[in-house]
């Protein structure tokens, strides 16, 4: 009965949301106050819908309801509850499903938080937000319903939930990242909302920055998060693989980072207005690309949903109107907006520019060494190939230095104009302070890698600049000053350190890590990296829904014990799979992480042992990017705009009387 | 200070078509240098893969034939396909969770002379229904061949 009752809270989903892509629209088009102002409570109702249907499937899933096909893949009675809920996003349908419910959480926080539009531009963009939405609903409804019944004969006992899936990781990460991804539909929203209104002022800008501030710092969020689970759960200790599904959350990514920077700059100076929208425009495209490629199963990934050719199709389809329409719009009205408004060659205008132009370009180079094994596979007749990481490493690396000297660079700009004396005065001074600081930092690792100075060089400079640059904001009132920054400020500073801390931790990650794989016996010592790790031997542990080998190995450093570590080959009992769960001793400077191969026989295994200096940096580096982006939307500037509003309403509100 | 303008403008340009040419460049080697090509047993088997070159292959692990060394972590096995054909590989390291006899892998390496695989990276997906979407067209495409 439940099942049903939220199949059908999504069929009523659907018809709300295409009401609200209809009704919106036809009031704005008729100029009828009462139709435009439906978008609310449409957009409330669709939440609210989907919202029901999610907790149907929840529901589902608590009660081991293996009638439902979706639930009796991905469950079994033995998970332990967390997991069962967790197991609602666990494979395609469900995630699709809240997918749909994160689409309807953000239009409501628009229809909610959008008292400052006018109500003809509120309903353009809850129109927009309902008419995508409508795609998505049909999507799960007609090809991946996920309250799809096995009857009459279903299974007693659910196939188990994929264990490398019953995880802390999968309860957070996928919500955060679809958070970020669906959140770039409303910056898109947005844009389509002013072409077609053909108000391209300011003003849009300075609506949408804050939601798409907030959607891109999730997806930071959730990509971060995705880092570190796949390093701590998939047992091999990788961070970062250029995956097709891992491209597919980046490249929205860097189009996103292009976006918030590009929009700052139409909000402060008017200027790239176009380009922005296109931006926009993009940002959306590239994330439902992303959901095509991770779901259609065109490449190979370890991210493998179940593959379905009929879903790929609906996708392809459903991104060719989307895309198509938005960039059909564009390019009839994005030629009106001719307002050009001048800046200097060198001044803040111009460094957004370059940055836009770096992040671009290697969004593009990303993107075509994603798809490139379907270019080369069509256009050789079937020949398949695959392209390794080296490619992404060697052009993706060089693309990224530059950006980082730009954003050293930067933080002294001006709007507008900046002079060069300005901008490089205190240069030397800051070089000869990084360089030092690098050396003393190569001196002490005693690594004299040509990568690895150019990087920490540059980013250990960019910390110097952000550094230098607070205080010089300070001036001689100490924290007085520092309270009068604005939070945008703060924003970008945290954003740009967390790039600096990550850069720093990728390059002394990829340079000075130790790895060996080797073959341990019990008693057998082995050393990496200045530490000596003793293998102690094998026990036998049970978990909820498994049993395990349980290695114990200590770390030591100098005779003085660091840590025990005991890390895990665990067997699923009901789907009989083997999974290895490593263990790592995690310190701010460095990362002894200890896996379990096989057993040889004569109770030895094969063991994997990294040390990974600064490796925490990365994801810590990535939690300030994203604290950064949510410390912009704090901004007074957004707030100020809706008090205006609402004097502007008080004088309005006795013609509003008389028309009710 | 119109010529400044005029020059910067020129500068500006010229930095642009550099930037966008050496991307390209860039791009174009990495490309061609880091692609794998992908061959079935049958074709390693029929020697059309190529030798010291970095290739990937596919197909099913064969039952029985996995054989591990005493004192080290060298692994040899056989890839093959539904029918006949199947070559040796080795690899030394930790196998994936997910690596089983009669269970279909990629292995990413360099043939060497004597046909054996010398692979660095053996993928087995992190799902036990999932089958890589090159083995199992390999696999369908061979199955029609098999029809009458």
């Amino acid at each position: 009965m439940i099942i049903e009752l939220g199949h059908f809270a999504l069929i009523l989903a659907l018809a709300m949301s295409c009401c609200l892509a209809v009704l919106p629209a036809i009031g704005v088009h008729m100029e009828k106050a009462v139709l435009m102002r439906t978008g609310g409570s449409l957009a409330a109702g669709m939440f609210v819908f989907t919202l029901i249907s999610f907790i149907c499937l929840a529901l589902a899933f608590i009660g081991d309801d293996f009638s439902v096909a979706y639930v009796a893949r991905n469950s079994n009675s033995l998970l332990p509850v967390y997991y069962k809920l967790s197991a609602v996003w666990g494979a395609h349908e469900g995630s699709f499903l809240l997918w749909c419910l994160v689409m309807s959480s953000w239009t409501l926080a628009v229809a909610l938080f959008s008292q400052q539009l006018t109500d003809d531009m509120r309903a353009r963009v809850l129109a927009v937000l309902g008419s995508v939405s409508i795609g998505f609903y049909l999507f799960l409804i007609f090809t991946s319903n996920p309250f799809d019944r096995t009857l009459p004969f279903f299974p007693s006992e659910g196939t188990d939930l994929n264990p490398l899936l019953q995880d802390f990781g999968l309860i957070v990460h996928p919500p955060l990242l679809y958070i970020g991804y669906v959140g770039l539909s409303v910056p898109f929203a947005f844009a389509i909302a002013s072409l077609s209104s053909g108000k391209l002022d300011a003003a849009w800008a300075r609506w949408s920055r804050p939601w798409t501030n907030a959607a891109w710092a999730f997806l930071t969020m959730g990509i971060t998060l995705g880092s570190w689970w796949a390093y701590y759960e998939l047992g091999w200790g990788g961070w970062w693989f250029w995956d097709a599904v891992e491209n597919a959350s980046f490249m929205p990514w860097l189009i996103a980072t292009a976006l918030i920077h590009s929009l700052a700059a139409t909000e402060k100076r008017g200027v790239f207005r176009s380009w922005t929208v296109l931006l926009a425009i993009s940002a959306f495209s590239f994330s439902l690309l992303g959901a095509f490629l991770v779901r259609s199963g065109v490449l190979t990934s370890v991210h493998a949903f179940a593959v379905d050719p009929e879903r790929g199709v609906f996708i392809l389809w459903y991104l060719v109107i989307v895309i198509g329409g938005s960039l059909l719009l564009y390019g009839i009205r994005a030629g009106k907006m001719g307002v050009s408004v001048g800046f200097g060659w060198l001044s803040r205008e111009s460094f957004i520019l370059a940055n836009n132009l770096i992040l671009t370009v290697s969004a593009i180079t990303v993107l075509l060494g994603t798809i490139y094994p379907l270019i080369y596979e069509w256009f050789s007749s079937g020949q398949k190939i695959s392209v390794g990481p080296p490619y992404f490493n060697m052009v993706f690396v060089p693309l990224m230095l530059p950006l980082i000297v730009l954003m050293a660079l930067s933080s002294g700009s001006r709007w507008r104009r900046t002079t060069t004396e300005v901008l490089l005065a205190k240069q030397p001074l800051r070089l000869l302070l990084s360089g030092v600081v690098c050396l003393i930092f190569c001196l002490l690792t005693s690594t004299w890698n040509l990568w690895f100075l150019a990087v920490s060089f540059i980013s250990i400079w960019l910390i110097v600049n952000l550094l230098a640059d607070v205080r010089f904001r300070l001036g001689k009132r100490g924290f007085a000053g520092l309270l009068k920054q604005t939070p945008s400020y703060y924003g970008m500073w945290l954003g740009h350190i967390g790039i600096a801390l990550s850069a720093l931790g990728i390059v002394t990650t990829v340079i000075m890590s130790e790895e060996i794989d080797l073959l341990m016996s019990p008693g057998d010592k082995t050393q990496i990296a200045g530490y000596d790790l003793t293998f102690e031997g094998v026990e036998r542990v049970m978990g909820p829904n498994y049993s395990a080998d349980r290695g114990i190995f200590e770390i030591s450093r100098q005779d003085r014990v660091i840590e025990m570590l005991y890390p895990e080959k665990r067997l699923y009992s009901p789907s009989q799979n083997v999974m290895t769960e490593a263990d790592i001793s995690v310190s701010f400077w460095r990362d002894v992480y200890v896996a379990l191969g096989e057993p040889i026989g004569n109770q030895a295994w094969s063991v994997r042992v990294h040390v990974k200096p600064l490796v925490r940096w990365i994801w810590l580096g990535g939690i300030l990017v994203a604290i950064g982006g949510f410390t912009t939307i704090l901004d007074k500037r957004y707030r100020r705009l809706k008090i205006a509003r609402q004097q502007q309403f008080r004088s309005d509100t006795p013609v509003q009387a008389s028309l009710a | 200070m119109m010529k400044t303008h005029r020059r910067n403008q020129l500068l500006l340009i010229a930095v642009l078509i550099l930037g966008a040419g050496a991307t390209l460049a860039l791009v174009m080697q990495a490309l061609t240098e880091n692609i794998n090509l992908f061959y079935s047993p049958a074709q390693v088997v029929a020697g059309e893969a190529p030798v010291n070159q970095r290739i990937r292959a596919g197909g099913m692990v064969v039952e029985g034939s996995v054989q591990r060394a005493v004192d080290s972590l060298q692994v040899n096995f056989l890839i093959g396909d539904l029918r006949s054909a199947q070559f040796p590989v080795v690899f030394e390291g930790i196998l994936p969770d997910l690596f089983r006899e009669g269970q279909g892998v990629i292995a990413g390496g360099n043939l060497n002379e004597s046909g054996v695989l010398i692979a660095d990276e053996i993928l087995a997906k992190h799902d036990e229904n999932y089958m890589p979407p090159e083995v199992l067209q390999m696999m369908a495409s061979e199955q029609e061949k098999n029809l009458p």
